[in-house]
């Protein structure tokens, strides 16, 4: 029973301990503005990999999901006879809740584990190391340009993702299922507010976007650099935005929606 | 992959995210360049206010001319008193209209439905509202009902 | 040695995951002259270059690089500090991203701003310098481990450093591949004056070309000297070093517990 409380007590010091490196690796990302003509090249190159390389995931995914938020609310509000509301269902389903969520847990399959990985294959062929000894920090050559590409290219990919949903379900909605445009337009305007639920998506997805992306270079930089090392800290990569991700997201949406 | 080819890819993936955004904003959300302009804010106290809620719908004939900005407790009166913001171009509202809370259909969402009155004089921004009618509430009819009221 | 000591480690003791590496050893390595530090693998000479470095940091002793205490600089100084410094890692260590090519330029890329047709002249010097001019385009998967040891080597001088340290360049040359590296290696040190640490345990060659040698074993140092003077070294430990003997007082066997034991000999019950 003591063994069982010491060892407990033990697990939470190592994860309060955990979360002190990882904050200091943060500062130490962070410290520092990078020189611009030499940061803005690293940057782009990022944000190609990390964004424009997760737009084909995220059209797809977007088209899909909308799609099937557009049957399966006609099926449930044609129950009602106001399937007219379907414009609007959908439109605060994707714009609230699973453009931010989905693009975030897509983006941690997608981009995060690739970034884990490859930070971690530089630190296991002593790509790191070797940065170090010619006077480079790689905190801020290797690591800052990754972790403010995920910060910005996240909330684009979510919006994206929203307006493809929107249009997918327009599709099912209106072309298949004959609900008259106007009203999938019009009820959807009628309800959804600029300030209220498009903005308040995108700073969800902003703060999805630095929490995965910080998860992602963490894991990479702090992994066992060895090939079991690194396929262990992209699964960690994934499981971890993952639990993160969902659970922000039920106190964001506490915050911002919760009305108390 | 050359830098310039990089930087053109990523530019338009950032243009492609201003675009939905604005499409987020323009269709979406229906935030018209014409409707952020001006507002003036007129006030109504109600008995019971039901089901409306703050950012619900303002109409008069049908017609959304405004939105509910906030609900809260007038303490000497113990009634509700709603602010409700009207667009700007509506300024010739009867100073006599009354304030009605409305439902649609029968089990839609309720908002507040202006009925127009006859004076010369119009509500002006900080005016409130001389007569209102509170919801209807179901419950209450059918008690009265069966009490016999 | 004095003044003319580039490096010089004194007592240090330095333990890693429990396991005292080295216990105490002070080390000079002077200016200007090439260094074999030599020792059996796993005896923690690239933890030694890692040191002077300033990856890591001893856990009592002192470690003078150019008269500045490297384990007590700044991150910022340090860095500055590494400018100077070039190093050659055991796996080469070139950037997999980049080709031969942007791998050399890489350093004069971030700390000098060098016009690009100065870079590219200075690039194909050092390049053509190990042979390997004509692979610039190649990307670092297409060469194989001792062409990679070599573009490694090109970059780590490409910013003209006062040190560098060599970590088992030898290993994985073909002997032309090798000859190279030693002329380049005695090259560099006597048209530069650079101060050269070579890391190895290939007793033949280094001592060929090293003016002093220090051979560390048991995280101690037991012998230093000239070529000539270890020689003749009275020590049983260095003699058994050089001349390759299995059995004599340096073990050849990971610290561990008696065999019988391990193999379940022991006679008791497990
Ligand atoms: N990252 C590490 N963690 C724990 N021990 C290590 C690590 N790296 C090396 N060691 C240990 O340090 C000792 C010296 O290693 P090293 O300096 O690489 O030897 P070598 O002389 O072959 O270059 C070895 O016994 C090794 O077990
Ligand atoms: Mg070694």
């Amino acid at each position: 029973m003591i063994n069982r409380i010491a060892s407990f007590g033990r697990s939470g010091i190592d994860l309060v301990i955990s979360f002190g490196q990882a904050g200091r690796f943060l500062a130490g990302v962070l410290s520092g503005v990078p020189h611009p003509a030499t940061g803005f090249p690293l940057l782009m190159k990022q944000l190609y990999s990390v964004g424009v390389l997760s737009l084909a995931i995220i059209v797809v995914s977007g088209l899909f999901i909308g799609m099937v938020l557009g049957l399966q609310g006609y099926t449930i509000l044609s129950d009602f006879g106001s399937e007219a509301a379907i414009g609007q269902m959908i439109a605060l389903t994707l714009v609230r809740e699973l453009g931010p969520v989905v693009t975030a847990l897509l983006f941690a399959g997608r981009a995060g584990s690739a970034l884990t990985a490859e930070i971690g294959l530089m630190k296991a062929t002593e790509q790191l190391s070797s940065m170090e000894m010619m006077g480079v920090d790689p905190l801020r050559r290797v690591i800052a340009p990754r972790l403010w590409a995920g910060f910005i290219a996240m909330p684009v990919l979510a919006i994206i993702f929203s307006m493809v949903g929107i249009w997918g379900g327009m599709l099912v909605g209106v072309e298949w299922l004959g609900v008259f445009e106007g009203s999938y337009w019009g009820n959807m305007q009628a309800s959804v507010d600029f300030w209220d639920d498009v903005v308040n998506g995108v700073i969800k997805s902003v703060v999805f976007g630095f929490v995965c992306a910080w998860i992602a270079v963490y894991q990479g930089y702090d992994c066992v650099p060895t090939s079991a090392g690194i396929s262990s800290a992209t699964t960690k990569t994934v499981v971890y935005s993952s639990l993160a991700v969902l659970g922000l997201d039920f106190v964001l949406t506490a915050v911002m929606f919760g009305n108390f | 992959m050359t830098q310039r080819t990089t930087d053109i890819t990523v530019g338009l993936f950032m243009l492609a995210g201003l675009a939905a955004l604005l499409f987020l904003a323009l269709q979406v959300s229906g935030l018209s360049p014409k409707s952020a302009k001006s507002t003036y804010t007129i006030y109504a106290d109600f008995n019971d206010t039901g089901g409306i809620t703050p950012r619900g719908r303002v109409s008069m004939a049908g017609v959304t001319v405004g939105t509910i900005d906030s609900i809260s407790l007038n303490k000497e009166t113990f009634q509700a008193r709603v602010a409700m913001s009207i667009h700007g171009d509506v300024d010739n509202i009867p100073a006599d209209s009354a304030a009605v809370i409305r439902t649609s259909g029968l089990l839609g969402e309720q908002y507040i439905d202006i009925s127009i009155g006859g004076e010369m004089d119009s509500l002006k921004e900080g005016d409130t509202f001389y007569s209102t009618q509170s919801a209807m509430n179901i419950e209450r009819l059918i008690s009265n009902f069966a009490s016999g009221k | 040695m004095g003044l003319s000591s580039y490096i010089s480690l004194k007592d240090v003791v330095f333990s890693r995951s429990g396991r005292r590496i080295f216990n105490g050893v002070s080390v000079d390595i002077p200016r200007g002259k090439i260094t074999a530090i030599m020792g059996p693998s796993g005896s923690g000479k690239t933890t030694l270059l890692r040191l002077v470095g300033g990856q890591l940091r001893p856990d009592s002793g002192s470690i003078m690089v150019d008269g500045h205490p490297i384990s007590e600089l700044r991150r910022k100084e340090l860095y500055k500090f590494r400018e100077k410094m070039g190093m050659l890692f055991q796996s080469g260590a070139l950037f997999t991203d980049l080709s031969v090519y942007e791998n050399v330029a890489f350093p004069m890329r971030v700390h000098t701003k060098l016009p690009e047709d100065m870079i590219h002249d200075i690039v194909l010097m050092k390049l053509e310098a190990v042979g390997l001019r004509g692979a610039r385009k190649l990307m670092p998967s297409e060469l194989s481990g001792g062409m990679g040891r070599r573009v490694a080597l090109a970059r780590s001088i490409a910013l003209d450093p006062e040190l560098i340290m060599y970590d088992e360049p030898f290993a994985g040359q073909d002997p032309i591949g090798m000859g190279v590296l030693v002329k380049l290696i005695r090259d560099l040190n006597s048209s530069m004056g650079l101060t050269s640490v070579l890391v190895s345990h290939d007793v033949k060659e280094s001592l060929s070309i090293c003016h002093y040698a220090c051979i560390i074993a048991d995280g101690k140092v037991i012998g230093t000297g000239t070529p000539a003077e270890l020689q003749d070294h009275p020590s049983e430990q260095v003699q058994q070093f050089l001349n390759g003997h299995p059995d004599g007082p340096v073990p050849f066997h990971y610290p561990s517990s008696a065999a019988a034991e391990d193999f379940g000999l022991s006679g008791g019950v497990s």
